[in-house]
């Protein structure tokens, strides 16, 4: 039926276009304005973003004399101890720290986040409206709003600057949103497969892992990149609760944090070098996974957005 | 059967209704009641003071100047970022003719696609840091170092970007456009090539030329990604910490120089929570922000109600 109704809404389009267009002068100088335009103004966008990060990477090689003199003087010292250095000015520290974080929160996020969205959207009990609005509600606050009793909650459970503490928060504070996109998806899976597995003799939560779960996959992946970019780039909730809390404690910063104390130390210190070399080492995972999963990143992040 | 599905439904859950409840939601609640207190967060020990707080909040001209600042951002952030991503969008999926005069993107927009939206997966932090040095307040900078070679800035003077009450939050804002273009060009791409070619082919035989189409179809057909991405753009210029507290001067702590002229609400809260020691204070500038951000996101959807149009 569709096919026929394709085929002639396709023919008629290009023949009159092309031949005849409404008004050939008209049509074709309006483009070579527009082109030259738009073009420009993408390509200008485009260097906008590639040549400050070329810039700061670049500066990391300089001297410091050399950072505080002119923007465009090229390296002279192109020595890779400056990252040796950077590495053990805490950028090392600073970059396990986060990896031990998310190493437990972003499973722990996505395991707990699927199991209350699996149990909401598809049992029907007592109350479940009201713990799906309990849990997609905490979207809309800011997170400042309960910052000050977050941080004596912590201390009072004895977890300030721990990474089980830090852990356990990040994934109370993806709760929401990893509830609210899941939901929405275990919601679209065929009841049939459920029934057949529960049929077959599954229990609830043999169902769950082995039938449910890998069918949710491509929403596992959306919500699983937008809570990881979410904790990695973290920055408040690690400013208040991860801070050395007696003068034996270890400092235990995330890269985020770290980042930001060592451009405050370096700005003392004037060992500039050493904060972009920092910096471009924090950048360089960041930019070798998106280059290579550049399309998941995006339709991921895009879709995590537009639920 | 039943009994077991209850227990399983409880079982699973449990612990991340626990998690969410002592982490999240007590604190919540627990904000309201601290805010009615003198509590100063080093003991246990504080007094009811009522709406004390809040009416030294309305005196605080600190905090009244940061709630000015945060409106500022939350109009223009949203607008210059939408605008320009919208622009970004249409050029690289409707810009380009092909001879057949059919609809695509114009020349490389894969590539533009790419290297647009990579600020996104850096962290605010990062682009703190880089920020703070093309705003270096000598020649160093690159903003400045352009700028002399332009001739447009003095070389024995140059401009103290973060430090020039009139300029200090735009050059804020820069750095968040910069940030989310990206971001947004690729969610309203996303929503664009959702929308048939034929509406497009159509309007082309009508003759109707490249601005028509984007005001006429693309436009009203992506109203709701545009509003989607309002709402995120507010809760960001809402916030704005990691910018402020990092790149501004340190007036005691957490940024918001110079005298104050960049400071913003969730920077002047830390500064009293942390650097003050006034936890209930804090807490009645906490409770501020979420009814500021309750109304903001109610007359922004009432502001921006339209008729769905299906496709």
């Amino acid at each position: 039926m569709s096919a026929p109704i394709k085929e002639t809404a396709d023919a008629p389009v290009r023949r009159p276009v092309a031949k005849t267009p409404a008004r050939p002068g008209d049509e074709r100088s309006e483009g070579v304005v527009l082109n030259v335009f738009s073009h420009g103004f993408l390509a200008l966008w485009a260097l906008l973003i590639i040549l400050p990060l070329l810039w700061l990477v670049l500066s990391s090689f300089k001297t410091d004399g050399q950072i505080g003199g002119s923007a465009f003087g090229w390296p002279q010292n192109w020595s890779l101890d400056v990252f040796g250095r950077a590495w053990d000015k805490g950028i090392g520290d600073y970059f396990l720290n986060t990896v031990i974080v998310l190493v437990f929160s972003v499973p722990l996020t996505m395991l707990f986040g699927s199991m209350a969205a699996y149990v909401l959207a598809r049992y029907e009990f007592w109350g479940n409206r009201f713990l799906y609005y309990f849990f997609v509600a905490g979207a809309m606050f800011p997170v400042f709003l309960a910052l000050v009793p977050l941080f004596f909650m912590v201390k009072r459970l004895d977890m300030l600057n721990t990474y089980q503490g830090l852990i356990l928060v990040y994934v109370a504070y993806s709760m929401p949103f990893t509830v609210f996109f899941m939901h929405a998806f275990f919601r679209t899976l065929p009841t049939a497969v459920f029934e057949a597995a529960i049929l077959d003799g599954a229990s609830h939560s043999r169902t769950f892992f082995q039938v449910m779960l890998p069918m949710a996959k491509p929403g596992l992946v959306s919500v699983g990149i937008f809570n990881t970019l979410g904790q990695w780039n973290q920055f408040i909730l690690p400013t208040v609760l991860m801070q050395p809390q007696s003068g034996d404690d270890p400092e235990r910063y995330v890269l985020t944090q770290g980042l930001i104390q060592l451009q405050q130390q370096q700005g003392y210190a004037s060992d500039l070098p050493v904060l972009f070399a920092g910096v471009t080492i924090a950048m360089i995972p960041m930019l070798v996974v998106y280059l290579s999963f550049q399309r998941q990143v995006q339709a991921g992040l895009t879709s995590a957005t537009l639920k | 059967m039943r009994k077991g599905q209850h227990r399983f439904v409880a079982g699973f859950l449990f612990v991340p209704v626990a998690l969410y409840l002592i982490f999240v939601i007590w604190p919540y609640i627990q904000t309201f009641g601290y805010s009615l207190t003198d509590w100063k967060g080093q003991s246990q020990t504080f007094k009811f003071v009522g709406l004390d707080n809040y009416k030294a909040l309305f005196d605080d001209d600190v905090f009244m100047q940061a709630i000015w600042h945060n409106i500022l951002f939350l109009i223009f952030i949203p607008a210059i970022t939408i605008l320009l991503a919208l622009f970004f969008a249409f050029m690289l999926n409707a810009g380009g003719r092909s001879r057949a005069g059919g609809v695509s993107g114009v020349a490389g927009s894969s590539f533009y696609k790419i290297v647009y939206f990579f600020p996104q997966v850096l962290s605010l932090a990062i682009v703190a840091v880089l920020f703070n040095a093309v705003y270096r307040s000598d020649g160093g900078g690159l903003l400045n170092g352009v700028l002399i070679k332009l001739g447009l800035v003095d070389a024995q003077n140059p401009m103290e970007w973060l430090n020039e009450p009139k300029l200090v939050l735009w050059m804020l804002m820069i750095a968040v456009v910069w940030h989310g273009v990206g971001f947004y060009l690729v969610l309203f791409s996303a929503a664009m090539q959702s929308i048939p070619k034929d509406i497009y082919e159509a309007a082309l035989i009508d003759g109707a030329g490249r601005n028509q189409s984007f005001f006429r179809i693309t436009l009203p057909l992506l109203w709701e990604s545009v509003q989607t991405a309002w709402v995120y753009l507010g809760i960001v210029a809402m916030d704005m910490f990691v910018l402020v507290s990092s790149m501004t001067q340190n007036m005691g702590a957490y940024g918001g120089g110079p005298d104050h002229k960049s400071d913003v609400m969730s920077t002047v809260m830390m500064r009293n929570f942390q650097y003050f020691g006034k936890s209930g204070y804090a807490c009645a500038m906490g409770v501020v922000m979420l009814l500021l951000t309750l109304v903001l996101s109610v007359v922004m959807l009432r502001a921006t109600r339209r008729d769905r149009v299906e496709f």
